[in-house]
């Protein structure tokens, strides 16, 4: 079992198709199977213990990807948005190793390194003599480390085996299932999960992959239309600014006429930009995905039929479901707890488990997995009572006020439905009368206005009580990372002299 | 004769794997398949028994079809998710 497989049996079922479109430059999959089998010698002959990227997204990130797992050596990408205060630490971690670097990063010297600019890297593989390769095939050998974003400390270095994306693909994707026209826009960057899972999941699909490094709205149009682009995946904030650029473009969303399918996931999407995207893209296929790194990617979907029965319908149920992520893929199962490790039932919010195949849940060699083998996410939310799961944020950011548990994503969400408001975040400030206290951050939409107390209002006249804010801080911008994730720590930070 | 490979997911206790009415082995030598036997594996298709104790993956097509203790293995369905990557 070994991820170099994906690769081998697209190359064998369909060695001339289409693998991946590069700025205007068409790669086959024969050319890709072959790229990797020549990084694979490069990897195996340079006795160093990780591969390392370090780079934005090019062809480098398939062949390094199964050119690693085919030399046996984990695949290392880095976050190339750090600084290198940030990544020294890391470098210090995964030493010695075979860097593939980007643009003005390829001058490092350490010891026992290998330092490649991505371009020289790619002259390699992609020319000189056939090779062959044998591969191991332990299913638990470490196919891919990500280190995760850290928001709260140190990065982790979370571990995925083979066998955890073999389950995942072989659990997912139908082999071979794209026809020969598709092509999938591929812009979320390769040192996030989901850039290892769609290199994966398109190869093994056999579908075309076309990437776009630096992710902007007019070029994402742009490709979708110039290489009939029929699939994408996007995190929330590239649908916001994809909607943007559409309302003040001259394009018409009805000439993306090869566009059939948009995935969605990396954050939570706020329901009126879903509805809008609806809208707007009435022929697409929308499809909801919630993963983590440690799962191997997505373990829940909302699928296109559910996304349709939200806005045809008069169903309530059906509607609400438009705020939900899905059912959990068919080999992975979700429980709720609560803080004593009680499973709850449906409706009833506690913190997400989940167990399967796919689920690695592991960290510089240490298993978080409990003794049943299921993992606890630190997310937190609920089923409802057909098995959709609803998320209301991470189990850390619950504000716990006079005892009283409350989801920050409950106040969010009504707010983000008020004209007015175009973004919102709420967090927990220390108070000595309550524990904690609601402290509320809020973008107000071009050109309205609203004051804090009638947000006050808004807020006491729609949820309980308990849920007004103690403090309303007016700003212009909300911190996300660049998956879409909002950063409440530094939300956080904002209010730090507002408690009390 | 038959070029089939598989990718062994899971086996029960019997080790009894053949293809054409050959033993499957890591390095094959040349053998005359069983006519009867040879309905075709096909890349990327997943094949189980009645009581699903054995699961392969078809990694490479081949002539001959797989059988596991004497019994033909069968095409595994399936369920066709949306891609959500």
């Amino acid at each position: 079992m070994n991820i170099a497989l994906f690769l081998q049996m697209a190359a064998e079922a369909c060695p001339d198709r289409r693998a991946l479109t590069h700025n205007d430059r068409h790669y086959t999959y024969a050319e890709l199977y072959a790229a990797a089998k020549r990084a694979a010698y490069h990897f195996s002959t340079a006795n160093v213990q990780f591969v390392s990227l370090l780079d934005v997204s090019s062809p480098a990130v398939p062949i390094a990807l199964m050119g690693a797992a085919m030399a046996g050596v984990p695949y290392v990408p880095l976050n190339y948005r750090l600084s290198e205060e940030q990544l020294t630490p890391l470098f210090e971690r995964i030493s010695p190793a075979y860097l593939i670097a980007g643009e003005g990063r390829h001058d490092y010297t350490f010891d026992g390194w290998i330092v490649q600019s991505a371009e020289d890297f790619l002259a390699d593989s992609l020319n000189g003599e056939a090779m062959e390769v044998s591969w191991n095939e332990d299913p638990a050998a470490v196919a891919v480390q990500l280190f995760t974003s850290g928001t709260t400390g140190t990065p982790k270095a979370a571990l995925l085996r083979h066998e955890h994306l073999v389950s995942y693909i072989l659990g997912s994707v139908e082999f071979m299932g794209a026809m020969e026209e598709e092509a999938a826009l591929v812009t979320v960057p390769p040192y996030h999960i989901a850039g290892i899972s769609a290199v994966m999941s398109n190869i093994y699909a056999c579908r075309q992959i076309v990437q776009l490094p630096n992710f902007d709205a007019a070029e994402w149009l742009r490709l979708c239309v110039n290489e009939s682009v029929t699939s994408a995946f996007v995190v929330p904030t590239m649908l916001t600014r994809i909607i943007e650029e559409l309302e003040h473009s001259t394009l018409d969303p009805r000439s993306l006429t090869s566009l059939q399918a948009i995935a969605y996931g990396g954050g939570k999407m706020p329901v009126p930009v879903i509805e809008k995207a609806l809208q707007l893209f009435p022929e697409v296929n929308f499809t909801n995905a919630y993963g983590l790194t440690e799962t191997s990617s997505t373990i829940t979907l909302l699928a296109p039929e559910d996304h349709r029965a939200a806005i045809d319908h008069d169903d309530a149920a059906a509607h609400a479901r438009l705020g939900s992520v899905g059912k959990p893929l068919p080999s992975v199962e979700i429980e709720i707890r609560d803080e004593d490790g009680k499973a709850l039932g449906p409706w009833e919010a506690g913190e997400i488990y989940v167990r399967g195949p796919q689920v690695s849940g592991e960290y510089d060699g240490r298993s978080v997995l409990d003794t049943e083998g299921w993992f606890p996410t630190r997310d937190a939310g609920y089923l409802d009572d057909l098995g959709y799961l609803f998320l209301s944020g991470r189990a850390d950011d619950v504000i716990v006020r006079g005892g009283e548990n409350m989801s920050p994503g409950e106040i969010e969400d009504l707010l983000h439905q008020h004209p007015a408001i175009l973004d919102a975040a709420a967090v927990g400030i220390p108070s000595e009368e309550w524990g904690e206290a609601v402290a509320l951050a809020v973008v107000l939409a071009r050109g309205q206005s609203i004051s804090a107390d009638e947000i006050k209002a808004h807020i006491r006249e729609h949820l309980r009580s308990s849920r007004v804010p103690e403090v309303v801080h007016f700003t212009s911008e909300l911190p996300y990372n660049e998956t879409g994730k909002l950063l409440r720590r530094v939300v956080r930070e904002w209010f730090k002299d507002e408690g009390h | 004769m038959c070029d089939a490979e598989v990718m062994i997911i899971k086996i029960g206790e019997s080790e009894n794997l053949t293809c054409g009415g050959v033993p499957m082995a890591e390095n094959p030598g040349q053998a005359e398949g069983n006519p009867d036997q040879m309905h075709e594996c096909l890349i990327g298709k997943r094949y189980v028994n009645a009581d699903e104790t054995i699961e392969v993956l078809c990694v490479k097509s081949g002539k001959g079809s797989l059988y596991y203790d004497g019994e033909e293995l069968m095409t595994k369905d399936t369920k066709k998710l949306p891609s959500s990557d």
